[in-house]
């Protein structure tokens, strides 16, 4: 958070509504999203209550564990969301499209789509991957076997799960960050993860301002909890005495009881989730108004990419996913997470005048005035040729911290990179002089506008290519300190039984 | 009685103490520098219920889940089951302690007999006895009660916790409920574990230093029993919390002194809720609130979670404009200042900056006209 969000936050606190961070939406959001809204039981990790879900506002669906220790009920509900999800999921792999062969690579085809699940908040996020977790190694044969859906289950949301963690990817979004990202409120991030608490800052009811109305939403009664946790109070006075009603009529094997009993519990749970499912398709149309950017769609389309990557592993019979990553595939996972948040800030700053002004304010971007130029300054290269390499001084009050030899990128041209050929600073100003080095031209036809005028005020980010992919060892050559060359390994027996 | 402990009866009023468990105690140390919460804590005051009468209900962390209560208990009656076999067997396997032959010793009751001061003097006379003679070590005593100073009160803990001597050392393990899926657990979960259990560490060594024995014959590594992955079965983890003892000692000792902050106080302060005979709180709500903010209180949003008291401390610092309600990223971010309203009348130069405030005021004002140029000066 920067010194802009901190300003923003203090506007927020004082007028009783939250402020923009940001006029454009950097996210795509799929026009059929598939919600999941899981709710957990309290004490046992990835035992599901139930869970909300549908691609559409009237069109949710409800999952339900009436006794969520039973093993055979909890394997129910599983299959069932398996059903959703992979149904979803093979809705999305009906139609491909060419991309057609680049100097770099060949022509392949990949999914047209690609599938968005949304979630309300972070915790939900990590409980889908916990789910996965607990689902994916789980055997489809011998004495504990279980439907080859639920598995399958587990290895798409261990992949789902995986993919959040690379920022700018939409496969798995949760709203309460996407939200956090476009608007400031007036509370602490700690209060900002409940979902209902930042919509009553962002858009409180008529006559309330957003910290009445986010109080409100700290009434369990009036405003359940997003989950995965459900409130304690709920269980207590609710969920559990009907759990035991259910359990009493299920030891004396009375049908009807039961049935009671799970119709009463999937009223009590749906009691629960349905505020939650308003609140999140609220959140899901105020996103929407936001104008998308053009590179969110190319950040879908690596989306797309992975997608069809781990499709076809699968296809192939893939393994589930391991449960520690390999020294090597962890060095260079992080690696990808680094470049990728890194590149997704400067991207945005191309597109986002917030963006820039908050890297600006964090001296990785400038603004400035332009007060001298040299159009039409030339070099010779060491081959003996001459080329042009415009220079002009930018004159700016912004606290640059950004070194020579860094190129950066013009939101106005995209097409253009200059980079830093000196920086000299004075008590109040900082004089930046910037070499043109792709988009200039030749000597004898140089690009019109490549150099700006002089008192022609100019913006520079750094270059988001500056994060380009960088080269790891071939798995075999992986050295010992990293694990030792890569040998796929099949899980083994006694990996995950069921108790 | 001390001077103290009557100032602190007064206090508190007309209800009897709060008793603490190690899950209160840890909670002390959750926000060291409010005056108002150590000496609600050294009173024994129901923070939960004075919250309630002047309008502020806890909302989040009130209570737990009876589901996960069920766990909990399940889960312990699994490891101590037949004489703490399970537990016997994991020390020596997942730990690779040495133990000899263990016996088993419940302190649950002393012959039938389960109030607290009896269970704690027979804990104490079993434990000296075997710090004494740590050559016949080798049992495991369940439900032992230890007894702490807290402020001015004896605390007694009635730790879920086994203690056991091995080549003359005390451990202290911990049965805990949350999973711990490939070796990773809820951090929250394990810094609360491990905040607890510097309690009975803590509870123990004061046993043993007030016989002249040595404190360091209490181990500071926990030992934690916890489920593995999404299995009920057990596995032992050892966690070093030398640092949460000494964190739990400075409070205790802050807590100790708590009669320099009582002198500050106006004669007659009192947070009487003044039940009458049905338990109805019969003082006036307006006095109640006006008496709890004479003490000053230091409210971040993290108290949310760990304090009764919160939502009243934080309309509290609403009401005054105080930056920590954004959180502490924003409080950190404008250093020296401390409302909301300095720092926007600093950013938009309708105040002039101190000394101390130049930097902020310059680096709050550029800002600030980004943002307005962003804004283009109507929003």
């Amino acid at each position: 958070m920067t010194l802009l969000t901190t300003l923003a936050r203090l506007e927020a606190a004082v007028s009783g509504r939250a402020r923009p961070l940001s006029r454009v939406r950097h996210c795509r959001l799929a026009a059929q999203p598939l919600v999941i809204i899981p709710l957990t039981l309290a004490g046992d990790p990835a035992t599901p209550v139930a869970a909300m879900t549908g691609t559409s506002r009237y069109g949710q669906q409800l999952l339900v564990v009436p006794q969520p220790h039973s093993r055979d009920l909890r394997l129910g509900f599983l299959v069932g969301l398996a059903r959703i999800v992979l149904g979803y999921i093979a809705d999305r792999q009906n139609r491909t499209e060419v991309l057609p062969a680049t100097k770099k690579s060949e022509e392949r085809r990949r999914f047209a789509d690609a599938p968005q699940v949304i979630v309300p908040n972070q915790a939900a996020r990590d409980y889908l991957g916990l789910l996965g977790r607990s689902t994916r190694f789980l055997p489809t044969d011998g004495p504990y076997a279980v439907d080859p859906a639920v598995p399958s289950l587990g290895k798409w949301l261990t992949f789902l799960a995986d993919s959040a963690d690379h920022t700018g990817a939409a496969l798995l979004a949760d709203l309460t960050s996407l939200l956090a990202e476009h608007w400031a409120s007036g509370q602490s991030p700690l209060e900002d993860a409940s979902l209902a608490a930042q919509l009553a800052w962002i858009d409180p009811p008529p006559g309330m301002t957003g910290l009445q109305a986010a109080l409100a939403t700290e009434d369990p009664l009036r405003c359940p909890p997003a989950g995965p946790a459900t409130d304690p109070g709920f269980d207590q006075a609710i969920l559990e005495p009907l759990v035991r009603r259910y359990n009493r009529a299920a030891q004396a094997g009375k049908r009807a009881g039961v049935d009671r009993a799970t119709a009463e519990i999937t009223a009590a749970l749906k009691g629960q989730l349905e505020p939650t499912w308003d609140a999140v398709w609220r959140a899901i149309s105020l996103l929407r108004a936001l104008p998308e950017t053009a590179l969110a769609g190319r950040r879908w389309s690596a989306d797309k990419d992975s997608f069809t990557r781990f499709s076809s592993y699968l296809a192939d019979g893939g393994l589930p996913q391991p449960r520690r990553d390999h020294a090597a595939t962890a060095a260079a996972r992080l690696d990808r997470l680094e470049r990728a948040q890194a590149a997704y800030d400067t991207e945005r700053a191309l597109e986002d005048p917030f963006v820039l002004a908050e890297l600006r304010t964090s001296g990785e971007a400038f603004a400035g005035e332009v007060v001298s130029a040299e159009p039409s300054r030339t070099i010779i290269t060491a081959a003996g040729r001459a080329v042009l390499r415009p220079r002009f001084t930018v004159r700016t009050g912004d606290p640059v911290r950004l070194e020579p030899g860094r190129v950066l990128i013009c939101p106005a041209h995209h097409r253009q990179r200059v980079q830093i050929a000196d920086l000299t600073r004075t008590a109040t100003d900082a004089d930046v002089v910037l070499e043109v080095v792709q988009g200039m031209g030749t000597p004898g036809r140089p690009t019109p506008g490549a150099v700006p005028a002089i008192g022609e005020l100019v913006s520079f980010t750094p270059d988001p290519g500056f994060f380009a992919q960088r080269d790891f060892p071939p798995p075999e050559q992986i050295p010992w300190t990293h694990g030792g060359p890569l040998v796929r390994r099949a899980v083994g027996p006694g990996e995950e039984t069921p108790s | 009685m001390t001077a103290t402990d009557a100032r602190l009866d007064s206090l508190r009023g007309s209800t009897e103490p709060l008793s603490f468990t190690a899950r209160t105690i840890a909670a002390l140390t959750a926000n060291p520098g409010c005056v108002r919460r150590a000496l609600m804590d050294a009173a024994g005051a129901d923070k939960a219920a004075l919250a309630t009468h002047v309008g502020f209900p806890q909302r989040s962390g009130a209570s737990q889940s009876p589901f996960a209560l069920t766990r909990g208990g399940i889960f312990e009656a699994q490891v101590k089951a037949s004489g703490g076999a399970d537990l016997v067997r994991l020390l020596r396997d997942k730990l690779g302690l040495d133990l000899p032959e263990v016996s088993y010793s419940d302190l649950e009751s002393v012959g039938g007999n389960t109030t607290k001061k009896v269970r704690y003097r027979r804990t104490r006379a079993l434990l000296l006895r075997a710090a004494r003679h740590p050559d016949q070590a080798g049992t495991l005593y369940d439900h032992p009660m230890l007894r702490l100073q807290v402020g001015g009160h004896l605390a007694y803990l009635e730790p879920d916790v086994v203690a056991f001597q091995i080549q003359g050392k005390f451990h202290v393990v911990e049965v805990k409920s949350f999973a711990v899926i490939d070796g990773q657990a809820d951090e929250e979960s394990v810094a609360a574990a491990a905040m607890q259990a510097a309690a009975y560490i803590v509870a123990l060594q004061d046993m043993l230093t007030a016989e002249s024995l040595s404190a360091s014959a209490v181990s500071t590594d926990v030992i934690l029993v916890t489920p593995e992955n999404f299995s009920p079965q057990a596995t032992a983890t050892f966690i070093d919390v030398r640092k949460q003892v000494a964190i739990l000692r400075r409070q205790l000792a802050r807590m100790a002194r708590i009669g320099v902050l009582l002198d500050e106080l106006p004669s007659g302060l009192t947070f009487d809720l003044a039940p009458d005979p049905d338990g109805n709180y019969t003082r006036a709500r307006g006095e109640l609130a006006s008496a709890l903010e004479v003490v000053p209180a230091r409210y971040q949003p993290r108290c949310l979670k760990t304090c009764e008291l919160a939502g009243f401390c934080r309309d509290e610092a609403r009401a005054a404009g105080a930056l920590t309600v954004l959180g502490s990223v924003v409080r950190d971010d404008l250093g020296s200042l401390d409302s909301i309203s300095t720092a926007l009348a600093l950013a938009s130069g309708i105040r002039q900056p101190s000394a101390d405030q130049a930097d902020i005021a310059r680096a709050l004002r550029y800002v600030k006209s980004i943002s307005d140029t962003l804004a283009g000066g109507t929003v």
